[in-house]
């Protein structure tokens, strides 16, 4: 599956979207979470349900980061410690498989890098102007176990 | 299914008891309570209806009245009808979770049994938590004795939960001269009570789980005063909604209310503006002063306060043919201002074409007795004011205070 999810995630900026008259705003601030009825919502995948537009699902917030967790798949070993701990839900695991980051929702507070386990970690975080693929080809060997 | 409550079809009943009887009526779902004196009763009877089987409904005990208005809350978003009761302290504690409330067309009736505010510590009944709560977006509705505590929270329910509504509603009633003073009360067959409020409808509520719904988001400015204009007009336009309700609460009960009550006022030279279980007594003392000095006094009781009735207020102004002074009596401390009525009323008053001569009285501050002889003393100034064309005594006055005079401010019109 795509990385990206569906369609509408993090179709833009938080606070851009559509600014509509006093006498279009919802009654008492309620906000649906889904286009229309949803009841077996809980028993689909993100990507596969229709979030609407003041859903966060569809705002990213991408450009509130200045440092990003790039995921090296080739050391991961799918604890799913990153997508038990990360506080935005910006881990994509599916089938206990990790998969990657929710770039749109990521707020980089580096929260999976400190509790991955493997060595070394599967998770680092780097400068967000950094290229992903220049940071795995950069990426550290593991640590010798150092004896007495 | 609720077991049958058995009422006489005239009871003797205190405002607390007639109040707690229509929340029982109206098969309020989730009652969350904190007590404070003079309103206790009123849970405290509901509560004891929801044990004894006369209300399927659950009361919530909380640990404050900020608490009790959040649970209220948390219910009425779930989707149930909320009703509480508080007072004073109790109130000010909400007052956070009120603006929430109604920032939310959230359709809760809280009964308030209006008492004054500390410090220095009263439980007597003023008007201080009506005003306190005048800007916080709920309807305000004001009962004058026991028979209005009890028919007034019935037509709350039926205003705020109408669809176009969807707001919470007060109501208010005076602490211990109407929540603790037994009169006759007639009540409703508990169907026919019933029927009137209808069935509570639900909107946007989390309890349905196929429209997953966020409440209460936050907003900043590129979204909030757009809310909160929506809001103020839905609170604007509930006026013909309340009159409806009110009308066909009449025709149910043969009991009249208006958004603002007059007395005497058709051939009216002089008003009072005057609110809660004084009404009555200043009922009596224009009566009085008609038989006596055969002086011309009417009376305009607001039953609502919020939405501010300017509309009917003017009406009342205009439709007297002979009014020249008007006296509004304000049962709160003003804090540095003049007092609410004065400055709602000289609101409306100033774009009618009468524009009497209007006053200010501060009168009645914890529980400070307000009886027939000071209102008709109060009444002949204003008709000293009348015949001299212009306010004679300071604008704000305090009536029934110990010491020397108080007043503030003079006139400036000749």
């Amino acid at each position: 599956m795509s990385l990206q999810g569906n369609d509408n995630r993090g179709i833009r900026e938080l606070g851009a979207e559509k600014k509509v008259g006093w006498d279009e705003v919802t009654q008492g601030v309620a906000l649906n979470s889904f286009v229309g009825e949803s009841e077996n919502s809980a028993f689909l995948k993100a990507e596969e349900r229709n979030y609407n537009d003041f859903n966060s699902y569809t705002a990213t917030v991408a450009s509130w980061r200045i440092i990003k967790p790039v995921y090296n798949r080739d050391i991961c070993i799918d604890c799913q410690n990153c997508w038990i701990w990360c506080p935005d839900t910006s881990i994509i695991s599916r089938d206990k498989q990790m998969l990657g980051i929710d770039y749109d929702h990521c707020k980089g507070c580096g929260v999976c890098v400190e509790v991955c386990p493997t060595n070394p970690k599967s998770l680092l975080m780097f400068s967000e102007a950094k290229d992903n693929n220049e940071a795995l080809a950069g990426w550290p060997v593991k640590e010798k176990k150092v004896k007495n | 299914m609720a077991e049958k409550f058995e009422l006489n079809e005239v009871e003797v009943w205190d405002g607390n008891y007639a109040t707690s009887q229509a929340l029982r009526q109206a098969q309020v779902d989730v009652v969350a309570a904190y007590p404070i004196t003079p309103s206790t009763p009123i849970v405290e009877n509901y509560g004891s209806y929801v044990a004894n089987g006369f209300v399927d409904g659950e009361f919530v005990m909380v640990e404050s009245e900020h608490a009790a208005m959040s649970g209220c809350i948390g219910a009425a978003a779930a989707g149930g009808r909320v009703a509480t009761a508080t007072s004073s302290q109790g109130f000010a504690l909400m007052v956070e979770t009120l603006y929430q409330a109604s920032g939310m067309r959230l359709p809760i009736v809280l009964t308030v049994v209006n008492r004054a505010l500390a410090s220095p510590l009263n439980v007597r009944g003023d008007h201080s938590d009506m005003y306190l709560g005048r800007d916080s977006g709920w309807i305000q509705l004001d009962a004058f004795n026991s028979q209005e505590a009890y028919d007034l929270p019935l037509c709350a329910f039926k205003i705020g939960e109408d669809m176009s509504v969807r707001l919470p509603v007060m109501v208010h009633q005076d602490g211990f001269t109407t929540s603790h003073k037994a009169q006759n009360v007639y009540p409703l067959d508990n169907d026919v009570a019933y029927n009137f409020v209808g069935d509570y409808v639900p909107v946007d509520e989390m309890l349905d789980f196929t429209r997953p719904v966020t409440h209460g988001a936050q907003t900043e400015e590129d979204w909030h005063y757009e809310h909160k204009a929506k809001q103020h007009k839905a609170l604007m336009d509930s006026r013909p909604v309340i009159d409806r309700v009110l009308a066909e609460f009449k025709e149910l009960t043969g009991r009249e209310y208006k958004r603002v009550e007059t007395y005497m006022m058709e051939d009216a030279q002089i008003a009072l503006v005057i609110l809660g279980s004084s009404v009555e007594t200043a009922i009596l003392a224009a009566k009085q002063l008609r038989e006596e000095e055969g002086l011309k006094v009417g009376i305009i009781a607001p039953r609502c306060i919020r939405p501010f009735p300017y509309d009917l207020i003017r009406d009342a102004i205009d439709n007297s043919s002979n009014l020249k002074a008007i006296c509004c009596m304000d049962k709160s401390a003003p804090g540095g201002a003049m007092g609410m009525l004065f400055n709602e009323v000289s609101s409306a008053a100033y774009t009618t074409n009468t524009r009497p001569l209007i006053s200010n009285y501060i009168y009645g501050l914890g529980g400070r007795d307000f009886a027939i002889d000071e209102a008709k003393r109060i009444m002949k100034e204003q008709k000293a004011h009348a015949d001299a064309g212009h306010i004679t005594t300071n604008i704000q006055q305090f009536s029934g205070l110990r010491g020397p005079k108080l007043g503030f401010y003079e006139t400036r019109r000749s």
